[in-house]
């Protein structure tokens, strides 16, 4: 079990650099009383691993389930109107964003 | 040696002569193929697939990942992965799940894709690849290792607007199409290719041509690499001789020929060995490979920033494929490709380097249909082989594909061929035909009437003419006459000239030797 | 008929009246709608209120009746909808700014099965945004104000929909409950509330906060009409790969038996007395009364690891929150807000002066939080430590299963709060959850029923119980034997005891709640 952060050690630059892994533009001020919140927060939280868990089976769904799927057949998709409607800008029937830095 | 690469001075980077690179250091290779599967829709959702429809035609809630919206996993594409898995011969997953990897990118529509993580479906398998023989002649079979396969989605297509030739860089805006978004993929991973020596480019071009006939077999994909539907990132770092500590690697993205991928890894060795011959040391950066000048230029830093935050995709339920279903999909795979190859191999009477060829250039399939269509395996193999393949290769493009481009078929060489048998065009005449086929002039038949070109047939005129050669060229007429008939060469060149070219070569020879012994 | 009756009748008698022709879907539709131009200013439950569509499906449904056809026995009976369903052709925001004028392509399965039932829609319930909250402060759009008392909250997050309900803007309404915004406003607002078991409704459509937890339910004033409606909504989707493949429990036969005869009622021990209000616990003490009175047994089950389901909760919530609103970026749909004092901006950073002008603080927080939680180096630590503990959780539910039919405790903690005073405190504000989480955790049916009034401040405290998974029908049987007894003790209904909301006066502004950049 890894060594817990203790509340005093999620510093602001932890919360801004969150912030922009999250890509939220977060202002000065949000960023001072979002890292004393967290702080406490994360504290709390972080009991979980005081709890008897060892040897337990993570639990990632609530129930059982296995195998769903779906038959390899074709439905209906939105029309490139439908699509389109709600973009903030659109050109050539398609999405329009600003420019982009780098490819992934 | 160390020179700079050409193109302009911003991507001018050293690289170290390949000899001096393979006698200094050993190459890790690690290869990543990402598949786009044919299913009819797709991954997680009921648009279809279909290449080159209108934009954003094959898009719904799901593909768009619209708020609300959920994804359920079509059943195909899970049979086609664990189909790959077994054929990759892995040990297929008795249970696993998807994962959500996320990272910010506008093309993909939820900003996480659904992909697989530490619980792949297939996994620790292998693929045997023929290279030439280390020392000597003939081939020899280069084991693959397998690390894994897994299953996810595609993501949209962005067209850079503003920019110079639809570059990322310079560019105003994009313009995202989210047709391709949430096409099944399957990635498959080898673990590193560790003792691949100096042949290292021939074993990865080897790799992805094998893998590119397998999944050919399985009929799972189109793996068209100029269209995506196959794309490769190649992983390559270089440690000292004698040295089993790996080094710094470079990850370059889409590189998306066969020829491309030879290409590629060769640069990076020579670009890795210049960097760390001259004491400097490699970044580990993902970095872009450009057709055109047959270079690398560094992309994205790898930072520690980079964290998918992977965690068990809660809207989905795991995969536990039944053993029952995993042995009724083994029973559909097709033949084994290094068997497959051996038996062709053999059918065909091709010698191993012959072979070795046909597979690299992706020819197995056109010639074994052209074979079927009724031409000889050695007709098939050179006419494919020939200036089709010089041509695709400066294209940048596979024969088969470039074939299908011109509208080139294996009828095309069984006709050829039998214009040859037949007597009515000797080879070079063949040559022509087969360059006005390829020109899109028609079928040879059409090339050749349309060109005249035809054996002269009336020995009247063949006589006539060869009397004139050997009238003009008493000296030569001699030394045949004194038993030196290499020398009737000469004399063949210039009746063939004479007759335009349209004679059989062999039957004036004999013509000549015949009026002179 | 006066539209004033109209609105004051259940779900259950609306379909019966609409079913003998007494009155017609139009003039049933047309009530609600009125009632709500009469009151919303004071409660603003409403987000968007759809006067036309509401009264053009009810035209088609009393169409159809004429003509004949067969029709759903509550068809035309009208609904309100939790705005974090999507509906097509009609907005939804998730109390979202960042969602402010989308309107959706596609209807959400829960709002197609209402459709397809012939139940016309009034509108869009406000709730907190992305549902994150138990208050409804968190509405981007401002809060909605308790029918009981206008100075205090209705709830949340669905505060909206249980507001709707209890202020007779609509007979009733679909909720959705991640760790208890069915339930806790249903406890503070006087009526009753069911989460059912997780997959036993479809997802689809409903715009996901947690998946894993995420569950769309009904919101009613009477056990039965909760029954009707989770029959309406519940069974198996295609379209949700989490949706369990079988029948609807029989919801509406348990409600309609109300039988608790033998019956083996578990009391949670970590689930009352140190941190309940005095007069909630009295409530629910009394109300176990009750149902041993009705035939039930008694047994005290415990369930240690409960004292770790709010923290559980609060690392598995925003982990897989942070990423399923990660879709919400300013590229596709949505709020798009270029950054100031950037020339040209990237994609990037439209993104995030987006997501930082179009989500509000508790948003914000979360995401951050499950950012974190998610992140490389911590993930085991946190959400791989709360994953392991949800299955400690589960495994007690299991085990007390064993002793007992059902579990009971006090839905939440406290009677409904003043608005601001927890808003500061945000540890304060998700202790209201205590009770309602496990549930969500292990995946179980819950429902509230109110229990009285507590006697220290006058407002409704809630009863809740929980049921194994899939056996949603004993909540209906034990919620509807206990109505009918607390009922009978009230002569009425505890909604038939709250003030007339149009009679209150029009309350000063709430405290700011929602706060913007500058
Ligand atoms: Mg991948
Ligand atoms: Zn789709």
């Amino acid at each position: 079990m890894p060594r817990l952060l203790r509340m005093s050690e999620l510093t602001r630059a932890d919360v801004a650099h969150l912030a922009s892994l999250a890509r939220i533009d977060l202002s000065e001020a949000e960023l001072d009383h979002l890292s004393g919140e967290l702080a406490i927060i994360l504290e709390s939280v972080a009991t979980v691993s005081s709890a008897p868990i060892e040897d337990v089976e993570p639990m990632s769904h609530p129930l059982p389930l296995v195998n769903v799927s779906r038959p390899d057949v074709v439905t209906p998709s939105l029309t490139p109107e439908e699509a389109l409607a709600m973009a903030p800008e659109a050109e050539e029937q398609r999405f329009s964003v600003p420019r982009i830095l780098d490819e992934d | 040696m160390t020179t700079m690469t050409g193109g302009t001075a911003a991507s001018a980077e050293a690289v170290l002569d390949y000899d001096e690179v393979t006698s200094a250091f050993d190459p890790v290779l690690g290869l990543e193929v990402h598949v786009e599967l044919h299913t009819a829709t797709k991954m997680f959702c009921g648009c279809p697939t279909t290449f080159g429809a209108a934009p954003n035609t094959q898009v719904c809630p799901v593909c768009l990942g619209l708020p609300g919206a959920l994804p359920v996993v079509n059943a195909v594409a899970v049979e086609s992965a664990i189909r790959i898995g077994l054929a990759l011969n892995c040990e297929i997953a008795q249970w696993c799940r998807f994962a959500r990897k996320n990272y910010f990118y506008p093309d993909m529509p939820k900003n996480f894709q659904i992909s697989q993580y530490d619980e792949p479906i297939a996994f620790n398998g292998w693929l045997d690849v023929e290279v030439p023989a280390e020392h000597g002649e003939g081939t020899e079979v280069f084991r693959v290792e397998i690390e894994r396969a897994h299953m996810e989605e595609d993501t949209g297509k962005s067209t850079h607007i503003g920019g110079l030739t639809g570059r990322i860089h310079g560019a105003t805006h994009s313009l995202v199409d989210y047709n391709r978004a949430g096409i099944p993929l399957i990635e498959i991973v080898t673990k590193p290719i560790v003792g691949a020596g100096e042949r290292a480019p021939e074993v990865a071009r080897a790799y992805v041509a094998t893998l590119r006939d397998l999944l050919k077999a399985l009929d799972v994909s189109d793996v068209k690499m100029e269209q995506g539907s196959m794309r490769c990132d190649v992983n390559l770092s270089l440690m000292p001789k004698g040295s089993s500590q790996f080094g710094t690697r470079s990850e370059t993205k889409n590189v998306n020929s066969l020829r491309s991928v030879e290409r590629a890894v060769r640069f990076e060795m020579c670009r890795h060995g210049a960097v760390l011959s001259s004491g400097g040391s490699i970044v580990q950066e993902t970095r872009h490979w450009h057709e055109d000048t047959g270079v690398t230029t560094s992309g994205r830093v790898k930072s520690d920033a980079e964290d998918y935050r992977y965690f068990p995709e809660p809207d989905l339920v795991p995969i536990a494929p039944s053993r029952e279903l995993v042995e009724e999909l083994r029973a559909t795979l097709p033949e084994p490709p290094t068997e497959r190859r051996k038996r062709l191999q053999n059918g065909w009477g091709f010698s191993d380097l012959e072979m070795r060829d046909v597979v690299n250039a992706g020819l197995v399939e056109l010639i074994e249909e052209t074979v079927a269509a009724g031409a000889s395996p050695a007709a098939a193999r050179k006419w494919w082989s020939g200036e089709i393949a010089r041509r695709a290769n400066a294209e940048g493009q596979d024969v088969p594909t470039y074939a299908g481009v011109l509208g080139v078929t294996p009828a095309h060489v069984v006709e050829l061929e039998s214009l040859i048998t037949s007597g009515r065009l000797n080879d070079s005449m063949a040559r022509q035909a087969w360059e006005g086929v390829l020109a899109g002039e028609g079928t040879p038949t059409q090339v050749a009437d349309a060109r005249g070109l035809e054996l002269v047939q009336d020995t009247g005129a063949l006589e006539a003419a060869v009397d004139e050669v050997i009238a003009a060229n008493p000296d030569i007429a001699d030394k045949i006459r004194d038993g030196k008939v290499q020398a009737v060469g000469a004399l063949i060149g210039q009746v063939m000239k004479a007759m335009k070219g349209q004679a059989d070569a062999a039957a004036v020879r004999e013509l000549i030797i015949g009026k002179l012994t | 008929m006066t539209s004033a009756d109209l609105t004051r009748r259940t779900a259950a008698e609306l379909a019966d009246l609409l079913a003998s022709g007494e009155v017609s879907a139009r003039e049933v539709t047309a009530a609600h709608l009125e009632r709500t131009r009469a009151v919303d200013d004071r409660t603003h439950a409403y987000l968007h209120v759809d006067e036309e569509g509401a009264l053009a499906a009810a035209d088609e449904v009393d169409r159809k009746r004429r003509a004949g056809e067969t029709l759903h026995a509550a068809a035309g009976v009208p609904i309100a909808v939790k705005d974090v369903l999507v509906t097509r052709g009609l907005p939804t925001t998730c109390g979202s700014r960042i969602l402010e004028g989308w309107i959706p392509p596609y209807d959400a399965t829960v709002v197609r099965r209402l459709k397809d039932a012939g139940l016309p829609i009034l509108g869009k319930t406000n709730m907190d945004e992305f549902a994150m909250g138990s208050s409804t402060e968190h509405s981007a759009y401002g809060p909605t104000r308790n029918p009981w008392d206008l100075e205090r909250i209705p709830g949340g997050s669905g505060g909206g929909s249980s507001a709707v309900v209890a202020s007779h803007q609509a007979p009733w309404a679909i909720g959705t409950d991640t760790g208890g915004s069915i339930r806790q406003p249903a406890a503070v607002t006087g009526s009753v509330g069911v989460k059912p078991t997780y997959g036993g409704v479809s997802r689809y459509g409903l715009v996901a906060l947690a998946s894993s937890l995420d569950q769309a339910g009904p919101c009613t004033r009477t056990v039965l009409d909760a029954a009707l409606l989770h029959e309406i909504i519940g069974g198996h989707d295609p379209m949700d790969s989490t949706s369990i493949a079988g029948p609807v429990p029989p919801v509406v036969e348990a409600a309609r038996r109300a039988d608790v005869s033998g019956t083996r009622i578990g009391i949670v021990k970590e689930l009352s007395g140190e941190g309940f209000q005095a007069g909630v616990q009295q409530r629910f003490d009394e109300s176990v009364q009750h149902l041993v009175d009705a035939g039930a047994e008694v047994v005290e089950v415990s369930c240690p690891s409960f004292t770790y389901a709010l923290a559980t909760y609060y690392l598995i919530l925003p982990s897989e929150a942070s990423s399923n609103l990660a879709k919400f970026d300013a590229m596709r749909y949505g709020l798009r807000v270029w950054p100031e004092g950037i020339e040209d901006p990237s994609a990037e950073q439209v993104m995030a002066a987006t997501r930082d002008a179009g989500f509000g603080d508790e948003v914000k927080r979360r995401i951050i939080l499950g950012t974190y939680a998610l992140s490389s180096g911590y993930y085991d630590a946190y959400y791989g430590s709360a994953q392991k503990v949800r299955r400690l959780i589960a495994n007690e539910f299991a085990a007390a299963f064993e002793q007992a039919d059902v579990l009971v405790s006090p839905t939440a903690p406290t009677t409904a709060f003043r608005f601001g005073e927890k808003l500061d405190d945000p540890m304060a504000m998700y202790l209201n959850d205590i009770a309602t989480i496990p549930a969500n955790l292990a995946g179980i049916p819950g429902i509230s029923v109110p229990s009285g009034l507590a006697p220290e401040d006058g407002l409704p405290t809630g009863f809740q119980v929980l049921a194994p998974a899939m056996a949603d029908d004993r909540l209906y049987a034990v919620g509807a034997a206990l109505e009918a007894r607390l009922e009978a003790e009230w002569g009425g209904s505890l909604l038939g005891r709250a003030p007339d909301v149009q009679s209150l006066p029009l309350p000063a502004a709430v405290p700011a709640t929602h706060t913007t950049e500058a």
